[in-house]
């Protein structure tokens, strides 16, 4: 393979190589140092005069008089089930002192979309075991579900309860989970790996870690190594497989570093203008696949700078991942676990997933009621500041309560504890029995009769 | 304007400069703009959309990874264009009208690149009726037979630019898309296969002012804030507030007789999910799938960028064919947001000039082109048909004073605003009553008099007025509580409140309240109406806002939604009310 030594500029983390001969675009890159060291980078732009290559690592040691070889191959990624059980870099090398591994495959990093015609339904409900979720925002086998969280909330604690608890109703299916960190501090990845070793979760899991004082650039690659892994996984080896992504928000910051050094003009508040299509690129990687046994279910974290869910990093992924889950200061400071807030929160796939033949047929309108009691309570909050609780007519305050029992008693709940869904629904329903029946306008009489604690021994004695 | 060959020959082999994404320079290419070229030695499609000197500027519609300087393009002399004639309904494109499941049976699961297909099978035979016959004469956009596609029949056309002449053979029988079935006196040949470039809009004979409403089965739509058939509506809103949701309820439900849906950047499940469901689902007025009258297009936030820009133009395309034919076509674009950050991609790699928000320059004009291609419209052949154009619009944070949500405001006529706090609220569809408008309600005034009823026009009013009656209220209501307001006001707050829950919000999900006809609408607004008046009346001879609160019946009304056969129950429920009212009253 020539070498080129034709650096002629480097900006950032990108090289500007001259006099090569024809490059391919996209194509993986080693640069080699004077005392042998290689870093790894990729084509960003090809032309006859002159090559721009992205380096996925610190640019420290490199220079003018750097070796630049062109692969002629995009950036590949060895796989194998014996990654099972592995932890890498963020580049993807072994880093728990264990043999390289023996790929079984070599897969392009970038991965292909999958042909929209060729995608399964994702209707498996997954029990996680929370009620907000479970219940409210109920997550589907191969759905991308990310968790908008800020920073010092309890997002890690809550990612490991739903990795622990998470399981489909039935079938005992091979299940693996891929966890990639980006940009993370080293406590919380300990944090991260001690959990997954207590409770042996580590033997079926791949880890990928870019740490904070990991180069930023590399966490570029990072979620396409992890998602080229679980793609593996998944559509070769037929497992269920649950991705972690965490801090997308590091992600976005090493791409919003990347276009300032290739002198882009930038979109909102600085990130490039392609961050949604790039974002896409990533959380588009899951579901399922027609005829396939594997699946993909993704769960993206990410910390909202300053809280803002308006900001364009959890606003881009809002607009392509499937729902979020949103975790609230307010109820953090309140001392309520999991702190989520259900009312930003969302499980666009829900409904495929919920009623009859696959949780309960009352699921989709107990749920609708929740809310929009919730809703109604919590706005009365607001007004109660102002005019008193005197002020309210009788309905008003019953909403004011059912709000405060809401959040005490259908949101809180412990570390450890795994509620089943029929205990989700039947809290549901207990809470509701608290509102007059008429008040409960989403739900139709039938399902009253049934289901209502006030009214089910009624009609059965009948 | 069919598309035939700007040269007699393909012109000699450009070469390859520069590649950086999926925008690419040649050079040595004998080029015009959009011409489509095939780029390297795997003949990846691409579209000139730029010339400066030497250098001819290409947007590729494959990935380019790989592709190196040096390698051939090749100018095919052809337009950007689709394929028309039988075989289009049930179909799923990509962005550039290449069937998806021809690419999966092609190269599998995931979308490879150099794989061409065409839009139509050329195989396949279609039973083809002659409606002309020898010696008539004929001219473009005439409809000289047809062909019992799904079970929309599809009407055989010849092209728009067809030039007059009389029929010297017209055939009958079973024939492929790319056999001839007409042959004229000069000798030219006609197939049912017409191609037609995806940028130019197809001719008609004039436009005409949109009249009647394309009615959807959603109350806040038909009921406040209609769309003609013909007409153009946008439908912003940040995420999770509905836009998606929305744009299929009108495809599965509103009365249009063909269905052009485009998924342009953004979910896969999403495209799947109509794929799983639209076969299963029956059109209320034929009884026949959905599916029969769908035209999809799929290009997803994870393709190709180009050719998502090139989506909705293959989208519009196809929907104008169907519109010649006579028929009302609807089209939703989902979502017109990530075609315009298309458009701004491609155009910041040509390090053009950006416009506000790093748009270029020519948004406004991009998106008045598109919808303008909308319409009422008298055909070539003096038929009549329609295309209504249906836009989501996705702002960043949510925030409508963004150039896209601008731009489109000032060309539609119909703005639907979708509003976080009430899809928070689970308030479905969240369509802010408020802000949301209708600039067709003046010209369908006249259908609703005489297709519902004489009093309708009068209700509509009356409700849009309770509820801004209503948002005065709540800010007093902030101030001093509900308790404070004067008692013929708190009834307001009641009866609003009945109008929001019982006619606006809506189930899509609901097996029956998913779709609401219009006597439904009709007979669920006057329900409401007859509340507020003996309410109002109850009020006035003494009897207090927590006992009207407390009438039973009135609780039974959002009920009636989920009830498939509702008049006998909702004659009950008028009946009780008037007694219970009866009562109060002369308790009082
Ligand atoms: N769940 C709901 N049900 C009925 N009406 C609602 C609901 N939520 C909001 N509204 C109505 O929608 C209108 C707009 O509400 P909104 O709170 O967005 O007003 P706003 O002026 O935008 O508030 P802000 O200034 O805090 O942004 C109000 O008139 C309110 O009455
Ligand atoms: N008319 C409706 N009835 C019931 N639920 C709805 C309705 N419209 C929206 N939703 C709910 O809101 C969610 C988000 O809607 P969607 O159309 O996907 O939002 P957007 O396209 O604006 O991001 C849906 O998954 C669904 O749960
Ligand atoms: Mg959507
Ligand atoms: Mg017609």
């Amino acid at each position: 393979m020539k070498e080129y030594r034709t650096i002629n500029k480097i900006a950032g983390p990108l090289l500007f190589v001259e006099k090569t001969e024809p490059i391919g675009f996209a194509e993986l890159v080693n640069i080699v140092l004077f005392d042998g060291t290689i870093k790894r980078g990729q084509v960003l732009d090809t032309s006859d005069e002159i090559v721009v290559v992205q380096v996925f690592e610190t640019t420290a040691g490199i220079g003018r008089d750097s070796g630049v070889r062109f692969t002629g191959e995009t950036i590949k990624m060895p796989v194998g089930r014996e990654m099972l059980g592995r932890i890498l870099s963020g580049g993807g090398k072994p880093i728990d002192g264990g043999p390289d591994i023996v790929p079984e495959k070599r897969l392009d990093i970038t991965g292909a979309a999958i042909n929209p015609y060729a995608r399964g339904p994702p209707n498996e409900f997954i029990q996680t075991g929370i009620s907000t979720i479970d219940g409210t925002n109920t997550l589907v086998r191969g759905q991308k579900l990310p968790i908008f969280s800020g920073a010092g909330l309890p997002h890690n604690t809550i990612a490991l309860q739903i990795a622990r608890q998470s399981k489909a109703l039935g079938a005992k299916e091979e299940f693996a989970v891929v966890f990639a960190a980006m940009g993370i501090t080293k406590e919380e990845a300990n944090y991260f790996m001690q959990d997954f070793e207590r409770t042996g979760a580590l033997e079926r899991a791949v880890v990928f870690l870019n740490l904070a004082d990991d180069p930023a650039v590399e966490r570029i690659i990072t979620p396409r190594l992890a998602l080229t892994t679980a793609e593996y996984l998944a559509f070769d080896l037929g497992m269920h497989v649950l991705v972690i992504l965490t801090d997308m928000t590091n992600y976005c910051e090493a791409l919003r570093q990347i276009g300032a050094a290739r002198e882009e003009v930038p979109g909102r508040r600085g990130y490039p203008g392609y961050m949604y299509t790039d974002l896409a690129s990533i959380y588009e990687r899951a579901g399922i696949i027609k005829g396939k046994k594997g699946s993909i279910t993704q769960f993206p974290i990410l910390t909202m700078p300053g809280d803002d869910i308006t900001h364009p990093i959890p606003d881009l992924t809002g607009y392509i991942t499937e729902g979020q889950i949103v975790v609230s200061r307010d109820l953090h400071r309140k001392g309520i676990y999991p702190p989520i807030n259900v009312l930003p929160s969302l499980s666009r796939l829900m409904n495929l997933g919920i009623g009859k033949g696959h949780t309960r047929e009352d699921h989709k309108k107990v749920s609708d009621q929740l809310y929009a009691a919730y809703a109604e309570g919590n706005d009365l909050r607001g007004l109660v500041a102002i005019v008193g609780k005197d002020a309210l007519s009788e309905r008003d305050r019953m909403f004011l309560e059912f709000a405060d029992l809401f959040e005490t008693r259908f949101v809180r709940q412990g570390i450890n504890e795994d509620r089943s869904i029929v205990e989700t629904l039947d809290l549901g329903w207990e809470l509701l029995s608290k509102l007059p029946v008429e008040q409960l306008v989403r739900i139709d009489r039938e399902l009253i009769n049934k289901y209502h604690p006030k009214f089910k021994n009624v009609v059965k004695k009948e | 304007m069919e598309v035939k060959d700007k040269k007699s020959k393909e012109s000699k082999h450009g070469i390859l400069k520069r590649i950086a994404g999926p925008v690419v320079t040649a050079v040595n290419l004998d080029a015009h703009m959009y011409d489509v070229v095939k780029v390297g030695k795997e003949e990846l499609m691409g579209e000139v959309i730029k010339i400066a000197g030497e250098n001819v500027i290409i947007q590729v519609y494959e990935d380019t990874s790989g592709i190196k300087p040096g390698e051939p393009v090749i100018n095919t002399g052809l337009s950007l264009a689709v394929e028309l004639g039988p075989g289009l309904l049930t179909s799923i494109y990509d962005g550039i009208q290449r069937p998806l499941p021809i690419l999966v049976d092609k190269m599998g699961d995931f979308i490879q690149r150099g794989v061409s297909a065409p839009g139509l099978s050329h195989e396949k035979k279609w039973r083809f009726k002659p409606l002309v016959k020898t010696g008539d004469n004929v001219k473009g956009g005439m409809i000289i037979g047809e062909v019992q596609e799904t079970n929309i029949v599809h009407k055989i056309m010849l092209p728009p630019d067809a030039k007059p002449g009389v029929v010297k053979t017209i055939k009958s029988g079973d024939f492929t898309v790319e056999e001839t079935i007409c042959v004229l006196d000069d000798n030219r040949e006609y197939q049912m296969l017409q191609r037609w470039p995806v940028r130019v809009p197809r001719p008609v004979k004039e436009k005409v002012n949109p009249r009647i409403p394309l009615i959807t089965g959603q109350r806040i739509l038909d009921g406040l804030f209609p769309i003609a058939k013909g007409g153009t509506a946008a439908i912003p809103g940040p995420f999770g507030s509905g836009k998606t949701v929305t744009q299929q309820q009108l495809a599965k439900w509103s009365d249009a007789e063909i269905v052009v849906y485009i998924g342009c950047g953004e979910r896969g499940n999403e495209m799947t999910e109509v794929l799983t469901e639209f076969p299963r689902l029956e059109d209320p007025k034929t009884g026949k799938p959905l599916m029969e009258r769908t035209v999809l297009i799929a290009n997803t936030s994870n393709m190709p960028v180009a050719a998502r820009e090139a989506s909705v133009y293959t989208g519009i395309t196809i929907a104008e064919y169907f519109r010649d034919m006579g028929y009302d076509v609807s089209l939703m674009a989902d979502s017109t947001s990530r075609w315009a950050e298309a458009m701004r991609e491609i155009s910041s790699r040509l390090e053009e000039m950006p416009g506000e928000e790093g748009y270029p320059a020519y948004l406004a004009a991009r998106l008045s082109e598109f919808y303008e291609r909308a319409g009422l419209v008298k055909t070539l052949n003096g038929g009549e048909g329609s295309v209504s154009v249906i836009g989501a619009v996705s702002p960043p944070g949510g925030d409508f004073s963004e150039p896209v949500t601008q731009n489109t405001l000032r060309i539609v006529k119909v703005f639907w605003a979708l509003d976080a706090k009430l899809s928070q609220r689970r308030h479905f569809p969240s369509i802010n009553w408020l802000n949301s408008y209708s600039l067709y309600l003046d010209s369908l005034h006249d259908w609703y008099d005489k297709e519902v009823s004489p009093e309708w026009n009068k209700l509509r009013s009356w409700a849009m007025e309770v509820l801004q009656k209503e948002a005065e209220l709540q800010e007093i209501i902030q101030l001093v509580g509900s308790d404070a307001l004067p008692e013929a006001e708190q009834v307001t707050i009641e009866v609003a409140r009945m109008i929001r829950e019982v006619f606006l919000q809506q189930n899509a999900y609901d097996p029956v309240d998913t779709f609401c006809d219009m006597t439904k609408q009709y007979d669920m607004m006057k329900a409401i109406r007859m509340f507020s008046d003996l309410a109002y009346s109850a009020q006035v001879a003494g009897v207090s806002p927590n006992q009207i609160n407390s009438v039973k019946s009135k609780n039974e009304l959002p009920q009636i939604k989920f009830i498939k056969d509702y008049k006998p129950d909702l004659t009950k429920i008028e009946k009780n009310m008037d007694e219970e009212f009866n009562s109060l009253r002369s308790a009082a």
